[in-house]
């Protein structure tokens, strides 16, 4: 009752508010009703963009081959299945995949972000001769395409040695490839996947922290490590979250460095490339018979398997989104 | 007044010191891992590189494998003149949408959290293997097929061709839109980082401007172009330099695929160092040509 009173109180004064402004109030108001109509349109269309493929898959993923080939069926599957899950997952050895891409991910983008943000706060926060120079390089990792140093990489740790000093020991030099070292030393120093942006992302924030607080704290007596750990780290929170998450996400789904490095383990990434082409014997095993997979039916177990490994990182990514969205971009990585 | 000179430059040697040890391991990485490597593989592009078991020679050719990159191979030029004008096309395209995005959502309305998650959501989609798969992915190409017969073949791309061609404008201007159109979908899913560094420019604009232009009687249009696009154009350096170079080192990237294959697929190092080295040499000159020009455009606020 009082808040139809209310609401007729305030049409009316609307009205009047509207007479004295000569229309232009209310115009103003049809203007913004259209725009914001137009806006959710808009928006609605294009999330529709991003997520379709996602919700593609997901009703592909509970298909039959039957349904695969039934042009009556589009979107809701007409025999329910769970058996794509089941092979996608024996074909992927998805537990074991899973938990040692995990393992990686997480040590991998741990090590990655703790020693870029040591580099990071250090490009913004101390004057030393040739800093220009160096941070030059740090925009050439950024720009050198991985690929053009691979093939001397993977000389390099195939006939590893540090100054000679294993051949002298050993007689000849070691071999690391298929073992995980490398590409942990690759990281530690800064030069594994995409370390340059963590390295500039990071000193871009610091450089926004102002100085007040270190200089208090360096007034109090307060070491140069002692202050990085205690005063700034913390504020830097944002930034090291979100960095981790794109240190982890990445490296979830890099197939280039995987390869190289870590060929032999199973990882999600380097499984779900391998997907297509192993479903043929698998089924073959199984069946005893010759059979040739169809496209339509290895591109649904496919989708299976993307989504399998998708699901995870959309996990982390609705628990982290909050940080992971407002850290960049109200920080503001400005140049 | 020497002595507390000598002490001044005692506390800029010990911060420089401290500084040194603070990017050591970049330093350090940097040399070992990027340096030689780079020197080897320069090297290597010279070479005819033979592994045998346990050790490998490198003899000195010349120029031999360039020739053969450019002049011999039957692929080489062909896929790199293909990714080049894709490489244009999409990163143009990309910033057109970025923008216009980072626009959108840094209006107020009702649900921007969950609209921003989702065009976020990309940077995840969009990354690896996943992106590879994407694109040879028939199954989902005969679905989109499916519907659109379905919908009596009526796309917005084919529809406004017939627009334009009835109202005698020349259509081989638009071609390329059209292909970006068409595409738009690879777009969006590429351009989630671009969003994120647009937005983060476009808070940093103090809303006391927008608000000294409305009263002095200035569209909502005019101050588009005459404060927004000012005062983030350094972005627009920032986010062209990324896309141009996530571009060039996607793994779907045929050039990549191609060396990829000759280096680990046929073992012949120095053919791929020299294929690498010509694709970074092109793809440097690119970006530092390009970024030479929006620089002079760009206006610094402070």
């Amino acid at each position: 009752m009082t808040k139809a009173k209310t609401n007729k109180k305030t049409l009316s004064e609307f009205r009047e508010r509207n007479r004295k402004s000569g229309g232009y109030l209310m115009k103003r108001k049809i203007m913004d009703v259209g725009i914001s109509i137009c806006r959710a349109l808009l928006l609605f269309g294009m999330c529709f963009l991003i997520l379709q493929p996602i919700l593609n898959k997901i009703s592909v993923s509970f298909m039959t081959e039957e349904d695969l080939f039934n042009p009556i069926v589009i979107s809701i599957p007409e025999h329910f299945t769970t058996q794509n899950y089941i092979i996608a997952a024996d074909l992927m050895t998805y537990k074991e995949a899973l938990i040692n891409s995990s393992w990686i991910s997480i040590t991998i983008a741990i090590l990655q972000i703790a020693v870029c943000t040591l580099v990071g706060y250090g490009f913004a926060r101390f004057k030393f001769p040739l800093k220009n120079f160096w941070f030059a390089c740090v925009i050439l990792v950024i720009l050198v395409p991985p690929q053009t140093i691979s093939s001397s990489l993977h000389l390099h740790f195939r006939f590893f040695d540090v100054f000679g000093i294993i051949e002298a020991l050993r007689g000849e030099s070691l071999n690391l490839r298929g073992s995980v070292l490398p590409y942990y030393m690759l990281s530690a120093g800064c030069m594994g996947l995409k370390n340059g942006l963590y390295i500039y992302m990071i000193r871009q924030f610091f450089r926004n922290i102002p100085e007040d607080m270190e200089e208090a704290a360096y007034v109090d007596g307060c070491g140069t490590l002692k202050t990085f750990v205690r005063i700034m780290l913390p504020q830097a929170k944002p930034i090291i979250t979100s960095c981790f998450l794109f240190a982890f996400v990445w490296q979830w789904t890099d197939g280039f460095y995987s390869k190289m490095f870590l060929g032999t383990r199973p990882l999600v990434s380097t499984a779900l490339a391998r997907i297509v082409d192993s479903i043929g014997p698998y089924i073959q095993r199984i069946t005893g018979v010759l059979t040739t997979v169809s496209v339509a039916y290895s591109n649904c177990i496919l989708a299976t398997g993307t989504l399998m490994i998708i699901l995870p990182l959309i996990i982390l990514y609705l628990f982290a989104q909050r940080t992971f969205v407002e850290s960049i971009s109200s920080t503001g990585i400005k140049m | 007044m020497k002595k507390q000179k000598n002490k001044l430059a005692g506390l800029q040697k010990r911060k420089a010191i401290s500084g040194y040890l603070f990017i050591s391991p970049f330093i350090i990485g940097f040399l070992v891992f990027m340096v030689k490597p780079l020197l080897n593989s320069l090297y290597m592009s010279f070479c005819s590189v033979e592994l045998g078991s346990g050790i490998f020679t490198s003899t000195y050719i010349g120029l031999e494998n360039f020739h053969k990159a450019f002049l011999v191979d039957p692929e080489f030029n062909r896929l790199l003149v293909e990714e080049f004008t894709r490489m244009l096309l999409y990163s143009l395209g990309i910033m057109v949408f970025s923008f216009f995005v980072a626009l959108v959502l840094n209006q107020k309305f009702k649900g921007r959290a969950m609209v921003r998650a989702i065009f976020f959501l990309p940077v995840i989609l969009s990354s690896g293997v996943i992106l590879g798969l994407e694109t040879d992915n028939q199954l989902m190409a005969t679905l989109a097929q499916t519907i659109e017969m379905t919908t009596q073949n009526v796309s917005i791309t084919d529809t406004l061709e017939e627009v334009l061609r009835t109202m005698g404008v020349g259509v081989r201007a638009f071609e390329e839109v059209f292909v970006l159109i068409d595409n738009i979908y690879d777009v969006a899913i590429a351009s989630g980082i671009q969003i994120i560094i647009f937005l983060s420019g476009l808070q940093t604009i103090p809303a006391s401007m927008y608000e000294a232009a409305s009263i002095e009687g200035c569209t909502k249009w005019e101050s588009l172009w005459k404060i927004t696009f000012p005062m983030i154009s350094s972005l627009f350096l920032v986010n062209w330099i990324y896309t141009v170079i996530d571009f060039c080192m996607r793994s779907d990237n045929a050039v990549i695929e191609k060396i990829q294959l000759v280096m680990i697929g046929q073992m012949n190092y120095g053919f791929a160092s020299a294929m690498s080295w010509i694709y970074f040499i092109i793809v440097l000159a690119f970006v530092g040509l390009t970024s030479f020009f929006i620089s002079k455009g760009v206006y610094y606020y402070d």
